[in-house]
């Protein structure tokens, strides 16, 4: 396997009888992950594409031994629902569900501190390893295997570098959505660790977005840490300061998390900045 | 979702927190009234939901009834950065020793809740951090544990404040913290936090900002919103569901993801034109919110292109050009538009766009240039 899921990937749904819970498993299954059960308090005993649901994650891990759990459940029930996760043993908790108040993030946050359990999201669209399992809901179409890593802030904007990337015949390792809240799990560094030490990984996209300072952290974390070349993209050069552009967290607020400053950042560290999505591709085609 | 200072205020005094006396008029004569009731001098302070009230001659001090009288006359209906003043709060008017400040935020970083204090009040936090960082104690807090006695005082001791106001201090600022908490916000701000006569300290000023995301739980709050202050784009566009921002360019786009949608405004201006609006559909649109983002993107009167750029995932692509085409019946217009659709089922959605002639393009760098040159009436 790549990073974080793969062929061992045990996963459970969360939120698996609900409109997107049983689409998005249904998907999951086709592209060949390995989804072994879903939990929908209440539903417990039925059955949802060929996959039994319980009532509680302690008796879905209990009776499935997953390692993996994915989260569709609405958002005021999703900080629960990440803490019945991580409190039933398991150890990657990613979390699809946007909208989640950030007040009860800071309580996740803190209780998931207390184990070993990894939160990725929310408000983000998984992961896929190409070839072996996909976690969220990216498309189907990204099958093509390689040695790119790609992680990102955003969703669609994750598909459109992907998609330039398969147009030049360049193929992913893993690719991982963070998401756009202020306050996530698994922010860039982690995932640029990951990336570092895998042997299946050998150049990295990362693509970030206005608002914070992740980025401009990534870009220390790199010039201290990292072998293997980054190239990135951050969206929002446009976008006027004081004004939410959708995420949550994609807000520029006094002077701090504008795009020029992070480009700058990464500029400063040696990391090439694409102007434009395509454009990635380019520069990774041009460093393979 | 903003809050107006007399609004933050309030919740602020059912915390605890000492504010001064004082009622809302929409009238000049109303604020003659509650000038009379309050006795001696007053300050009329419009309600507008920006930042620089002051500057821009929205706040003045009167000195009795009749200049109350005249000084709401003067700042009713005056325009504030593009806003209108429809209220003003009329509040005794304090005798000001010194000014401190008092903010929550979220902090990223740590992730938890931080408290922003100082000693340098009345002027905005930013300014202070730019010209005397040093001036600014940040102290964090522990969502699970709370705000201690300690942290407090430890603050008030910091901020330099007389031991004739320590307790006072404490008593406001755990006030302060259990509005923000309580409330959900994203921000609760005192600013300032006045020292006055009889060594007593005053919140003359007050912002809460609240976390939209949080809103479904405190039904009470949502209804503080005021309205007169949304334009009608933007009050359909949340009423839908819908992230819209107006910018001031000629190209409308609509895009399905938030980055995505900042990804294609970016590349609109790379290719030499400007958009006019960051509009995100969210994941999963159907066809109806698909017709009301396009009606609120023809609205505007700048417009002179709508590019389409859809990605589709969660969003399917036979629904956004179902959607397209059902606004389409709907708004009778002669705009130009380019539509690049791609992702889940991308061959259905192009189908039915090819089949009502409507243009469209593969990737998002010839969907722009399209937008670009459409726009420029090529």
């Amino acid at each position: 396997m790549s990073i974080l899921i793969g062929k061992n990937t045990r996963l459970l749904v969360q939120g698996i009888t609900g409109r997107e819970g049983a689409f998005h498993t249904q998907q999951m299954i086709e592209y060949g992950t390995n989804v072994v059960g879903g939990v929908t308090p209440g539903k417990g005993g039925e059955w949802v594409h060929g996959v039994p649901v319980f009532d509680t994650m302690k008796e879905a891990v209990n009776a499935t031994d997953a390692n993996t759990s994915v989260i569709y459940v609405p958002a005021r029930f999703a900080a629960d629902a990440i803490m019945e996760a991580a409190d039933a043993g398991v150890g990657l908790v990613i979390c699809i569900t946007e909208g989640l108040p950030v007040l009860d993030m800071t309580r996740v946050q803190r209780f998931l501190a207390g184990t070993s359990t990894r939160l990725i999201g929310p408000n983000c669209p998984g992961l896929i390893t190409p070839g072996e399992a996909k976690v969220g809901i990216t498309p189907n179409s990204f099958t093509m295997s390689g040695n790119v890593g790609l992680v990102s802030r955003s969703g669609t904007l994750t598909y459109e570098v992907a998609q330039a990337l398969n147009d030049k015949g360049i193929g992913l390792s893993t690719a991982v959505g963070i998401g756009g809240d202020p306050i996530i799990g698994t922010n860039f560094i982690d995932v640029l660790r990951l990336f570092e030490s895998d042997p299946l990984t050998d150049q990295v996209v990362l693509i970030g977005e206005i608002g914070g300072t992740d980025e401009q952290n990534a870009a220390a974390f790199i010039a201290e840490n990292m072998t293997k070349s980054v190239t990135a993209f951050i969206a929002g050069r446009t976008a006027p300061p004081g004004k939410r552009m959708g995420h949550a967290g994609a807000i520029i607020q006094g002077g701090e998390g504008t795009a020029a400053e992070k480009i700058k950042a990464f500029e400063a560290v040696n990391v090439k900045v694409a102007q434009q999505p395509e454009e990635v591709a380019d520069i990774v085609a041009a460093q393979m | 979702m903003k809050l107006h200072e007399y609004q933050s205020k309030r919740i602020f005094a059912e915390y605890g927190v000492p504010i001064p006396k004082g009622e809302v008029a929409t009238s000049a004569v109303e604020a003659r009234d509650i000038a009379r009731k309050l006795g001696g001098p007053v300050v009329i302070k419009s309600q507008v939901l920006v930042g620089g009230r002051g500057k821009a001659g929205g706040v003045k001090l009167a000195k009795d009834p009749d200049e109350a009288e005249a000084v709401a006359d003067q700042i009713l209906g005056m325009d504030i950065k593009g806003l209108t003043v429809e209220k003003v709060l009329v509040d005794q008017a304090a005798d000001i020793k010194e000014e401190i400040y008092l903010g929550i935020v979220i902090d990223r970083a740590r992730q938890m809740p931080v408290i922003i204090a100082s000693a340098e009040g009345g002027v905005e936090i930013e300014e202070v951090a730019k010209t005397n960082p040093d001036a600014i104690k940040r102290l964090p807090v522990d969502p699970q544990v709370g705000l201690m006695d300690f942290h407090a005082r430890n603050l008030a001791f910091d901020l330099g404040l007389g031991r004739a106001y320590v307790g006072q201090f404490m008593k406001i600022l755990k006030g302060l913290y259990a509005a923000f908490i309580n409330t959900d916000a994203s921000l609760a701000e005192i600013n300032p936090l006045v020292v006055v006569e009889g060594e007593k300290l005053l919140a003359v000023d007050g912002k809460i900002l609240l976390d939209d995301n949080a809103l479904y739980r405190h039904p009470d709050l949502a209804e503080m919103r005021d309205v007169q202050e949304e334009t009608d784009s933007e009050r359909e566009a949340r009423l839908a569901g819908l992230s819209f921002v107006k910018l001031d360019g000629e190209i409308g786009c609509m895009v399905n993801g938030a980055g995505l949608a900042m990804a294609t405004m970016d590349i609109v201006k790379y290719y030499g034109g400007e958009p006019a609006n960051f509009l995100d559909i969210g994941g999963g649109a159907k066809s109806d919110k698909v017709a009301t983002a396009l009606r609120i993107i023809l609205r505007d009167p700048k417009v002179k292109a709508v590019l389409f750029n859809i990605f589709g995932g969660i969003t399917r692509c036979d629904e956004v050009a179902k959607g397209i085409l059902e606004a389409l019946e709907q708004v009778d217009t002669n705009i130009p538009m380019v539509a690049r659709l791609v992702g889940t089922n991308e061959e259905e959605g192009r189908e039915i766009l090819a089949a009502a002639n409507f243009p469209s393009a593969a990737s998002l760098g010839e969907a722009a240039q399209r937008a670009v040159e459409l726009a420029k009436g090529a």
